[in-house]
């Protein structure tokens, strides 16, 4: 019985390792490995790490030319920035409009509850390219919403919008708010209704009692939340490359154009190991904050 | 006790120079088609510990939560202390709530959840700390301020939550189930203490409860609820021993009841014909001679005694025992009377039963009597 136990035990454990291992660390060394080769005319086109002389001799080769490349040249300085302003900026847009939203949707009846949470999910019932490329229709020049405004009189000409920082934006804070409203769903409706029952009680107004009761025990969700759209949002590749076009430069497209159009496998590899850190820092955050409001029960 | 001279110590059995602390004259709240609370006059004095005794949905929580001002009135008026409540929000009413989950805010220790309410009311700093300890004494968790509500075991949360709504020195305290939560052995010991806290502060307290043994043992005086309606007002003494209605009757301990119809009506005596025999009892009471009526009769002021000989006339009955529940201090008898009704008996195991036997067993004959002053007469 106890070796059954013992067994059971150990292959619960085991299997998120081996799938964390498989899909999650095999890969991470395979791209850090790339990231240390040099480029090579070859296929795959890097220099090997390790290679046997015809002697028998072992010779490793690690270069970290292509880490140093990146730090040097503004692009890629710049690149990295601009994807984090454009990612905290639009997690910020995505908290402001997301925290009313699931606020109301915990606190709306119980027939309209259900079907509102089916709205916030219902676009996962398109694929994401499909919509991204419904926005291009919209935003276009002689898209809808321009045809609109000119239809109605309220502009001459159409403004531009697609191609722009303004449409990156549109599309991030749009694709990933369900990201947000549902940890903080989540979260808001765990809280106990007596508590706010009872700052009232104690002389309260609800303002104040947002603030000192609703908020402080909201934070796991606004965190969730956060991280939820930020991280994806600082690797978006489809919705800079799509809205955005040539003028709003993101990491996720840098690093698609140094795979395919250079082939520059080497660079690509640093600049993707550089965003991963780049990301692994919030997560850590993240951990610290959960650890810290699990450990209050 | 110690009562001070200027105000009687039972202000409700004096009505004429007290004015009520909470006055509620036809409080109704209806959800959708349900009338939770119908139509209800009450007068609450300050410095009684006043229970609202009822089943589950018969309305009581309801009735707590509009004097706490989270539901309103379809109709009626509440005043505390003389001002009219219905436009008066419930964080600027002189009433504080212990609520039934407690809600203890979790992200706030202790000392800063009793805190909470005084810096609502902008209380100077040092003010609050102190009257944070002395609250915490009161309820003897000192040294507990910095733990969060977590860190505690229930009976200790039971505390910081009523400390928390006690520290306002609110005109009144409402009590949602305070003692549902903890377990019977401290509920029974924390009913002594809710008592002596209340005594101590003077605090009006209305309690809401399910439990008559909790209002029988915490009241000064207690509501009986059912169905959104007071079915009946008194000391617990009064209700236990008057009770006016077969609900009363039957909900607060329990009772059997007879039907009968009353013979005679005396100014020192009432006679009743009952299926089971002539009922006398001893004092008068404003009933109409012919009409219908019930006599309740409680299992424990019932006299039983083992008898071959059966026995007919009045407040006496022969019978056969039925079932028998033996609880230890006191056994149930279960006694089948001649018109096939089987009534309770309780009686007090007062000897030790030889060779572990009882004296009255399965299929015994028995006689059963009452004093002339027992049998209570229920007009509904």
């Amino acid at each position: 019985m106890r070796k059954l136990n013992d067994n059971w035990r150990l292959i619960t454990v085991a299997i998120p390792f081996a799938w964390l291992l498989i899909f999650f660390l095999a890969p991470f060394f395979i791209v850090a490995k790339i990231s240390l080769a040099e480029l090579a005319i070859a296929s795959p086109p890097f220099t090997q790490m390790i290679e046997w002389a015809d002697s028998g001799i072992m010779t490793i080769r690690i270069v970290f030319d292509n880490f140093i490349y990146i730090f040097e040249d503004d692009l890629y300085r710049n690149t990295y920035l601009n994807s984090l302003k454009i990612s905290v900026t639009s997690t910020l847009i995505c908290l402001l409009f997301g925290y009313p939203i699931a606020y109301a949707i915990v606190r709306s009846g119980p027939v309209a509850k259900p079907i509102l949470l089916f709205c916030i999910i219902l676009p996962f019932w398109t694929s994401f390219l499909l919509r991204v490329y419904a926005w291009m229709g919209l935003l276009a020049d002689q898209g809808t919403i321009n045809n609109i405004l000119i239809a109605i009189g309220v502009i001459d000409e159409p403004i531009r919008m697609l191609y722009t920082e303004f449409a990156v934006y549109i599309g991030i804070v749009y694709t990933y708010m369900p990201f947000m409203i549902l940890p903080l769903y989540a979260n808001m409706e765990k809280l106990d209704g007596s508590l706010n029952e009872a700052a009232a009680d104690l002389g309260s107004r609800p303002t104040n009692t947002f603030f000192k009761v609703t908020l402080p025990l909201t934070i796991p969700g606004i965190v969730a939340g956060c991280l939820l759209v930020f991280i994806p949002a600082t690797g978006e590749y489809v919705i800079p490359d799509l809205l955005g076009g040539g003028n709003v430069q993101m990491i996720g497209r840098v690093l698609f154009n140094e795979f395919s159009r250079n082939s520059d496998w080497p660079v690509a590899a640093a600049v993707a190991i550089v965003l991963l850190f780049l990301l692994v820092l919030p997560i850590m955050v993240f951990q610290y904050f959960q650890g810290r409001s699990s450990g209050q029960g | 006790m110690t009562a001070s001279n200027s105000v009687s110590a039972t202000p409700w059995s004096d009505t004429d120079g007290q004015k009520p602390l909470v006055e509620l004259r036809g409080v109704t709240k209806k959800f959708g088609d349900v009338t939770a609370v119908d139509n209800i006059d009450l007068d609450i004095y300050a410095g009684e510990l006043f229970c609202l005794l009822g089943g589950s949905g018969c309305g009581k929580s309801t009735l707590l939560r509009m004097l706490a001002g989270f539901e309103s009135l379809n109709s009626g008026s509440i005043k505390i202390d003389g001002v009219d409540m219905s436009d008066v929000p419930a964080y600027d009413r002189p009433t504080n709530m212990m609520f039934q989950s407690y809600a203890l805010f979790p992200h706030m220790s202790v000392a800063k959840n009793i805190a909470f309410g005084l810096q609502q009311d902008r209380v100077p700093k040092n003010d609050i700390a102190d009257r944070v300890q002395d609250i915490l004494k009161l309820v003897e968790l000192q040294d507990y301020g910095k733990r969060k509500p977590s860190q505690l075991s229930g009976g200790q949360r039971q505390r910081v939550a009523l400390a928390r709504a006690l520290v306002k020195q609110p005109k009144l305290l409402l009590l949602d189930e305070p003692l549902a939560a903890l377990d019977k052995k401290l509920r029974k010991h924390t009913q002594f203490e809710l008592a002596n806290i209340q005594e101590k502060v003077g605090v009006t307290f209305v309690v809401v409860t399910h439990d008559q043994e909790e209002a029988m043992t915490l009241s000064s005086r207690m509501a009986v609820m059912d169905a959104g309606r007071l079915q009946q007002i008194g000391t617990p003494t009064e209700v236990y021993e008057f009770p006016e209605s077969r609900f009363v009757a039957d909900f607060i301990g329990s009772a059997n009841i007879f039907e009968g119809r009353v013979t005679e009506d005396g100014a020192d005596h009432v006679r009743v014909q009952t299926d089971v025999c002539d009922v006398f009892i001893d004092h008068g009471q404003s009933v109409k001679e012919g009409g219908k009526i019930w006599v309740a009769l409680r299992p424990e002021k019932i006299h039983i005694t083992k008898s071959d000989t059966p026995v007919t006339g009045e407040n006496q009955v022969s019978g056969v025992v039925d079932d028998i529940g033996y609880l230890g201090e006191t056994s149930i008898y279960k006694i089948l009377l001649p018109n096939d009704q089987i009534i309770d008996v309780t009686a007090p195991n007062q000897t030790r039963p030889m060779n572990r036997q009882h004296l009255i067993t399965w299929e015994d004959k028995v006689n059963i009597s009452w004093e002339p002053s027992s049998a209570m007469l229920l007009t509904s």
